[in-house]
């Protein structure tokens, strides 16, 4: 499942090859400190990826308890309509709110390296302090203001005598989570891509000023170009996310029951599969497919990244 | 234009030790400021992010004040009705016997051992992979950055059932244990650790017949300081916002971290014969971020200029 060339960071090749080059002797002596990180990181990661194998190809049946089923599991989550409505609502989500997200981190980034802002400094750690937030409470709060009775909407609705349809109906909670979810992450996503800006050598600027290039023109064949490992990782990170996405849902649930299913996205599902229906045979298949399918859209994504650089 | 200056800066100030580079930084921001003006539609634009990004925190900060009848009937985004604040936070505080300032001790315990333990871990692993050549690096490298691509739910289950095999379902090292592993703080210091350490300061360290425990200590761990905050703060988000590892793990109300609390107190409205508390819901959620946000403010030259030199940034 740890396919080495899945997510490597495009940062992550220049230091390994710079250190090799200037450590100074081959020797155990490193084990000394990363052995601690790997022994608690094969007890929390790997020992579970094995054993969410194991339990992926076993069922357990009310007569003749645990059997091995070989890929029957697998075989039954590609015919489950659950899974699949599940799996096109998250693609569906991050189609739509991953470059939404992205680009508005993307502009305020360069809004802030461009040096034309008043305030930048309070700008800066004003859109990122939503990421401080915790999902849970980033998502009682919108859903509060969601809410048609106390909530803005139902404000806006009373002052002016409107009707607004609630955000927390079918058609629209989707929408609705993707705003919750983008609040939380566009500061957080400009960070990467600010810190990536600030380090872009000057001398780059200085000579496209000779040239007489433009802002637009410096945005598009420096700043951009310069930063396009910094977008591919973020990207990576919201592909991610996006396939993982639980908490937002899973708490709106409360407030809007009607609206989300138990099987609303892949992770849902895997959850309520094992804590309501004790299936926890067939909850790790559905996670492993999952995250199989998460590791080749990242894969996919890091690849068009690179590919594009050259 | 030509477009040879607009290829790829591969050696973006990598061949320069870290605060060296910082200065340049910060040197960069007034010369781009003479270059050119502020722009006020800029700005203005930018206001509308800032907007987004604020307004739920003000209308956090404005309900708070409210009853839970006051809620019901007054504008959110406006104060109104009797001042509640301070008679929401003793309630939050007094609620149910107290367990309020329950779940806040379990979060900062939770904090403290997780998030400072994978702070340590990260912080030792990051130096290794920056500083030594040694069997099994690439191996290492390869596992744990694989490993970030595997939706940390997908473990869920598994470590649950293992966890649960191990008696350590419902107590607090249910909690702890995972979140002592940060894949992402491990990066962020191993790219810290190879710009802040120079390999000269080590070998001069040893020349001197330092131990390696010792080099480490006294000659390079202050100079990861900037990088150590940084990765602190990030892991502390992820403990103290922590959800879906607790909700499977903790049945026990007792050991409850803040949110999982919080939601209990939100889901109890939905209950037959629930009391409605929605004003606690709100002063609690206030409570609950503002250490959060008082640490990023406080700390905030510490963890930018660790981000941005330990950070992506090709």
């Amino acid at each position: 499942m740890t396919s080495p060339q899945v997510t490597v960071p495009a940062g992550a090749a220049a230091p390994a090859g710079r250190t090799s080059r200037r450590a100074s002797r081959r020797s155990w002596a490193g084990w000394l400190f990363i052995g601690p990180f790997m022994a608690v990181f094969a007890l929390v990661f790997l020992a579970p990826i094995a054993y969410s194998i194991y339990l992926s190809v076993f069922r357990n049946q009310l007569i003749g308890g645990t059997a091995f089923v070989g890929l029957d599991n697998y075989a039954r989550a590609l015919g489950d309509a659950q899974f699949w409505s599940a799996l096109g609502r998250v693609s569906l989500f991050l189609a739509v709110q991953v470059p939404v997200m992205l680009f508005i981190a993307l502009v305020v980034a360069l809004a802030l390296d461009s040096g034309r802002l008043y305030g930048r400094s309070f700008f800066r750690i004003s859109i990122f302090l939503p990421y401080a937030v915790p999902a849970v409470v980033a998502t009682l709060m919108w859903g509060f203001m969601y809410g048609t009775r106390f909530g803005l909407v139902g404000n806006i609705n009373q002052a002016f005598g409107l009707n607004l349809p609630s955000p927390l109906s079918s058609e629209l909670v989707l929408a609705s989570i993707g705003n919750i979810v983008t609040w939380e992450f566009i500061g957080y996503n400009m960070l990467i891509f600010y810190s990536a800006l600030t380090v872009i050598p000057k001398s780059l600027y200085e000579a496209s000023e000779i040239d007489g290039a433009g802002q637009l023109r410096v945005i598009t064949a420096i700043k951009l170009p310069a930063i396009r490992g910094a977008i591919v990782v973020a990207s990576i990170f919201s592909v991610i996310g996006s396939f993982q996405l639980f908490n937002e849902p899973s708490i709106l649930k409360s407030l809007s029951p009607n609206t989300i299913s138990t099987y609303f996205t892949p992770n849902l599902y895997a959850f309520s599969l094992s804590f309501s229906g004790q299936q926890y045979n067939y909850s790790a298949t559905v996670a492993i497919i999952m995250g199989l399918i998460t590791m080749a859209i990242a894969y996919a994504v890091q690849v068009r990244g690179m590919r594009k650089e050259r | 234009m030509s477009v040879q200056t607009a290829s790829r800066p591969r050696s973006a100030g990598t061949g320069t030790s870290s605060p060296t580079r910082l200065r340049t930084t910060r040197l960069r921001s007034p010369r781009t400021a003479r270059r050119s003006r502020r722009s006020v539609a800029l700005t203005l634009l930018m206001g509308l992010v800032l907007l987004y990004s604020l307004a739920p925190l003000f209308w956090l900060l404005v309900n708070a004040t409210k009853t839970q009848d006051g809620l019901l009937n007054s504008f959110g985004l406006w104060f109104g009705g009797d001042f509640a604040l301070w008679d929401n936070i003793a309630r939050t505080a007094t609620y149910d016997g107290g367990i309020f300032l329950r779940w806040f001790a379990n979060t900062v315990l939770y904090v403290v051992l997780g998030a400072g333990g994978a702070t340590f871990l990260a912080v030792l692993g990051g130096y290794a992979l920056a500083k030594f050549d040694f069997p099994g690096r690439k191996a290492v490298f390869a596992v744990v950055i694989g490993a970030v691509a595997i939706p940390g739910t997908a473990l869920a289950v598994p470590t649950f059932l293992m966890f649960s095999q191990m008696g350590l379902t419902n107590t607090p090292w249910a909690v702890i244990i995972p979140s002592l592993i940060s894949p992402f703080g491990l990066y962020l210091m191993w790219t810290f650790a190879s710009e802040a350490i120079p390999t000269e300061i080590m070998e001069s360290a040893r020349i001197d017949g330092a131990s390696e425990a010792r080099t480490f200590f006294q000659v390079c761990l202050p100079l990861l300081t900037p990088g150590i905050v940084t990765v602190l703060l990030f892991t502390m988000v992820a403990t103290w916002n922590n959800y879906f590892l607790p909700l499977i793990m903790l049945k026990n109300p007792d050991w409850y971290p803040l949110t999982l609390g919080l939601n209990a107190w939100n889901a109890q409205a939905a209950t037959a014969g629930g009391e409605a508390i929605f004003n606690l819901v709100i002063t609690g959620s206030l409570l609950t971020i503002l250490p959060l946000i008082a640490a990023f403010l406080l700390l905030q030259s510490y963890w930018q200029s660790g981000l941005s030199a330990g950070s992506v940034k090709e």
